[in-house]
């Protein structure tokens, strides 16, 4: 048997019970090699299920920076005896097998192509511990202690994070410590620790942050201005609103007075937060909500009338797997159609799609920018890979220059001095008109909102030119929305090509990794990361620019691909879908797989074989 | 519905509030409804109730849902904000607008089937959280715009213009919003204004959830014989609790009445609901008390009207969110935006 060996730059796999106080020893684990200079990328893989089912965490460590699912288990840590037989399975050969054996177990329930490796966890622990809720958190913290010694992990740098944890909490901070210690001296006295798997120091984590995307989102939703909170729980978005409340009330406190800067309300259900939403926008505070699918899909009705009624409103989409209730544990990109023209009727609404945490909070704080401007629902589209998992990304920015663009607000000022207002009137060609707050002027400014057909002066009209003529200046706005939004950027292939590669949202990391495996294959693609809909006009002469256009998606129906042929008028021959969407992340050797496949088939040039 | 539209003149002669405005500024453009509709008298008494209480027009939003009750705010209070939102979601929309400026006074207009079908549960929702409004349902037990069905207030037994009986149990708004938490409910008759004027000069008072069902006979498809909600069976079957007289600080208390005659209620802003009792043993501040009155009159087919609830001490939703003072809407990045110092501390926190 060849064992795997590997320096910075494997995966191992915690599997674990929902409930057992797992997730935050898994943390530490994570935190701590970041802490070694080297980066990792965790992922939660759990149930919808508070205590008793199967749950994973899987850490990539990875010098290189791929933040992508890699794919593939170098060291299974099997905490859980229900799991036991798939987790066991799942280990690549010459893999490892970390496992409590206190209870042996017979022969058959162990693969010959793997090194295993016994820790009497159970056993350690009862003898340390007395109290059953003690005995089962610490159980996780022995496992770390044990897997340090085994991986070379630096104790200093877990011995500091417990030092942050309990700040001020020493006997929390003593316990812990203890446990890792039981940990370390046992594997020290009993295991043979010269196993294949090592982190060793290094530089590669530079000035980044580690932070879940929702958390991030709601920060900058705080920095952006957001007042009004509405919002209804469903997995994974609840975190968002819970985090913006949380960092609200250190934040948004008034020093003077200790009375709240912000105001969430947590609705009887997605329709009253999205009207709540489309209240707050009207009367000219930044509101949002955070939802997921099954949310978007009952807030249809709203959306539509937010888009004719031309009322501001920011939408956090935290997608996971549809449709219906669908996997709601689980990661997708399936709701691209469905928020993009969410409504009855003709409509068109802004899509942003953030990368990572960073872009999260970037994108969430610009989306409140966009609704005021624009006048209209806009949708930060992140998913649950980004939401619910840490992730490193850049630091987070704030330009203290910047100021909240409120967009086309009629002042008292010019109401009194005679400019002419007209709600739906466009003044300037933009296709965006003048609003005026309510309670304004005493005699200017009113004026009626409403869902049904309405004239330039918002007076009710059915009259079809009148329609018609409000509808075209509708598309008008969306035209300029494109010169708004995120502008799409590009990674160039080092070769000349035709062939091109689009992708979006979470996808990116798997995306660059892939990239660099295609390249160094003798694979040139020329890519460009899409990061809002409308498609800016960029968009469109890449696919021009190239004879194949791969679109890389987590969904089924290649939505992204079909709303660009039909935005863009593509021939649908040269736009090759190349699509995940069983629940996990997509991985680069997925996309490398397809995109050698697929070329390969089209037979354009001869492909080397991509090693995975 | 007349197609004669009002005159833009106003006789130079009209009285003015203290605020400066004449009745007429509270009008808006020529009503839409049925000649007859019950809902044009109840924006009728909202316009006297704004002109008495010396309202600025232009501190009022108006919100509505879907329905003839919905389209009214088009039919009053010309120089306010409106908003037509959704079929019975207008309770969120106004919830957030609410949330969005604090100074505004909140006027949500629904109907039955607005408040008690498609949106019950907003209805419901917008009670239990106390938001500072006036939700008036202007009731009559049928959907007009859609020719005659039964809405949700219909009583049982009640029988439509088509000769069906209703089966089903009706809804009665005013108790749910008593067992929900409003502070302040009434029930009133669209045909009956010296009830319904003070009524919601009250309730504008008011600060917290004020809910008036207003009964308000639809001429065109429930006012016939066998219905519960006609003019001629509200009228034989109105069993008021009490008359009110709504007085400002201001006015002076002149009149005596007989002890035990009179209930006193001090409202938050120093405003004196003085209710001339019809029933002596009624009590308008005790919730359960007016719970069980209302259910019982019910069973005997009686209408209850009068003020059937309010909470001298009512809270808000603005107070349990513990919101500033100032407007949400007038606020700016230098209160809102925690700036980059502290974006570095964050995010050193997060290594």
């Amino acid at each position: 048997m060849t064992r795997i060996q590997a320096v910075n730059d494997f995966v191992v796999k915690f599997a674990n019970v929902n409930g057992s106080g797992s997730a935050s020893a898994n943390e530490l684990f994570a935190k701590s090699i970041i802490r070694m200079g080297v980066p990792v990328s965790p992922r939660n893989i759990f149930p919808s299920n508070i205590q008793g089912l199967p749950t994973w965490y899987e850490v990539r460590v990875t010098d290189q920076g791929y933040l992508g699912r890699r794919g593939g288990v170098d060291m299974m840590v099997a905490m859980n005896p229900q799991t036991w037989d798939e987790d066991v399975a799942e280990i690549s050969p010459g893999g490892y097998l970390f496992y409590d054996n206190t209870k042996p177990l017979p022969k058959s329930r162990f693969r010959d192509d793997i090194t295993v490796i016994g820790v009497p966890l159970t056993e350690i622990c009862n003898a340390a511990y007395s109290d059953p809720r003690q005995r089962q958190l610490f159980k996780n913290i022995i496992y770390v202690g044990a897997l340090s010694s085994l991986l070379d992990i630096d104790p200093a740098a877990i011995e500091k994070l417990f030092a942050e944890q309990y700040r001020g909490k020493e006997k929390l901070l003593d316990s812990n410590i203890k446990a890792l210690n039981l940990g370390r001296d046992y594997a020290a006295a009993h295991l043979d620790c010269d196993i294949g798997l090592k982190v060793k120091p290094s530089d590669r984590v530079g000035d980044r942050i580690f932070i879940d995307g929702n958390s991030a989102a709601a920060l900058g939703l705080v920095y952006g201005g957001a007042t009004v909170c509405a919002w209804y729980p469903i997995t994974p978005s609840s975190s968002l609103a819970e985090s913006f409340i949380k960092y609200c009330q250190t934040l948004r406190v008034d020093p003077e007075t200790g009375k709240n800067l912000f105001a969430s309300v947590q609705a009887e259900d997605e329709l009253a937060s999205i009207g709540m939403v489309i209240g707050a926008g009207w009367n000219g505070a930044r509101a949002f909500t955070a939802t997921s699918g099954p949310g978007v899909s009952l807030m249809t009705e709203f959306i539509g009338l937010a888009y004719f009624a031309e009322i501001p409103a920011t939408i956090i989409n935290v997608q996971r797997g549809g449709p219906s209730t669908g996997m709601p544990t689980r990661t997708q990109q399936a709701d691209i159609l469905s928020c993009a023209y969410a409504s009855n009727g003709d409509t068109k609404h802004v899509l942003l799609f953030p990368e990572d945490p960073h872009e999260c909070f970037e994108f969430s704080a610009t989306a409140l920018d966009l609704a005021d401007r624009l006048q209209t629902p806009v949708f930060v589209m992140t998913d649950l890979d980004i939401g619910m998992n840490q992730r490193l990304s850049a630091p987070f920015v704030w330009d203290d220059a910047r100021a909240y663009d409120r967009g086309k607000v009629m002042t008292e000022e010019e109401l009194e001095a005679g400019k002419t207002f007209g709600r739906y009137l466009d003044v300037d060609g933009d296709g965006i008109p003048y609003r005026t707050y309510p309670g304004t002027h005493p005699k200017r400014g009113a004026y009626f909102t409403r869902g049904t057909t309405k004239d330039r002066y918002a007076r009710y009209s059915e009259e079809g030119p009148v329609y018609v003529d409000n509808m075209e200046r509708l598309v008008k706005k969306f035209e300029t929305a494109k010169s708004l939004v995120p502008q799409p950027l590009t990674r160039p292939a080092k070769k000349a090509t035709r062939n091109g590669v689009l992708f979006f949202g979470s996808t990116s990391p798997s995306m660059h990794e892939a990239l660099d495996r295609l390249e160094a294959a003798g694979e040139h693609l020329d890519a460009m990361r899409i990061r809002a809909y409308p498609f800016c006009d960029d968009v469109m002469d890449f696919i021009a620019r190239h004879d194949r256009v791969f679109i890389v998606e987590q969904n089924r129906d290649g939505q992204l691909r079909g709303m660009l042929i039909n935005e863009g008028g593509i021939d649908p021959a040269k736009m090759i879908a190349v699509l995940h969407y069983d629940g996990t992340p997509i991985t680069a050797r997925f996309i490398v797989a397809d995109i050698a496949d697929k070329l390969a088939r089209y037979n354009v040039t001869p492909i080397k074989k991509v090693a995975s | 519905m007349t197609y004669i539209a009002k005159p833009k003149l106003h006789h130079p002669s009209l009285t003015r509030n203290k605020a400066g405005y004449t009745r007429r500024d509270y009008e808006g453009p020529v009503s839409t409804l049925c000649a007859g509709c019950g809902h044009d008298s109840i924006s009728a008494a909202i316009i006297q109730a704004c002109f008495d209480l010396d309202i600025q027009p232009h501190r009022v939003a108006k919100l509505s849902g879907i329905g003839c009750s919905s389209k009214t705010p088009t039919y009053f209070l010309g120089n306010s904000h409106g908003f037509n939102s959704v079929h019975g979601r207008m309770p969120s929309v106004l919830t957030g607008a609410n949330l969005a400026n604090r100074d505004l006074l909140y006027l949500g207009v629904s109907g039955d089937g607005d408040s008690a079908s498609i949106g019950l549960g907003q209805f419901a929702h917008s009670m239990r959280r106390g938001v500072n409004m006036v939700y008036i349902v202007m009731n009559n037990g049928v959907y007009g715009l859609t020719k005659g069905q039964f809405s949700a207030t219909a009583d049982k037994g009640s029988k439509s213009k088509r000769g069906v009986i209703n089966s089903d149990e009706p809804i009665d708004l005013a108790s749910l919003a008593l067992q929900l938490g409003a502070t302040f409910v009434a029930r009133s008759f669209s045909g009956d204004k010296t009830q319904l004027v003070p009524l919601i000069e009250a309730a504008i008072a008011h600060r917290g959830a004020a809910f008036i069902d207003v009964i308000s006979p639809c001429v065109a498809f429930n006012n016939h014989p066998g219905s519960t909600k006609s003019y001629d069976y509200v009228r034989e079957h109105n069993e008021a609790v009490n008359r009110i007289d709504f007085i400002t600080k201001r006015d002076e208390i002149t009149t005596d009445y007989a002890p035990g005659t009179v209930q006193e209620v001090v409202q938050h802003d120093g405003s004196i609901l003085r209710l001339r009792k019809v029933d002596e043993s009624y009590d308008a501040n005790n919730r359960i008390a007016a719970m069980n009155y209302s259910q019982e009159h019910h069973a005997k087919g009686e209408v209850v009207t009068g003020l059937l609830y309010v909470d001298p001490e009512p809270q808000e939703l603005h107070g349990y969110l513990h919101t500033v003072d100032a407007p949400f809407n007038r606020l700016s990045s230098r209160e809102l935006c925690p700036g980059s110092a502290r974006l570095a501390k964050i995010n050193a926190s997060l290594r």
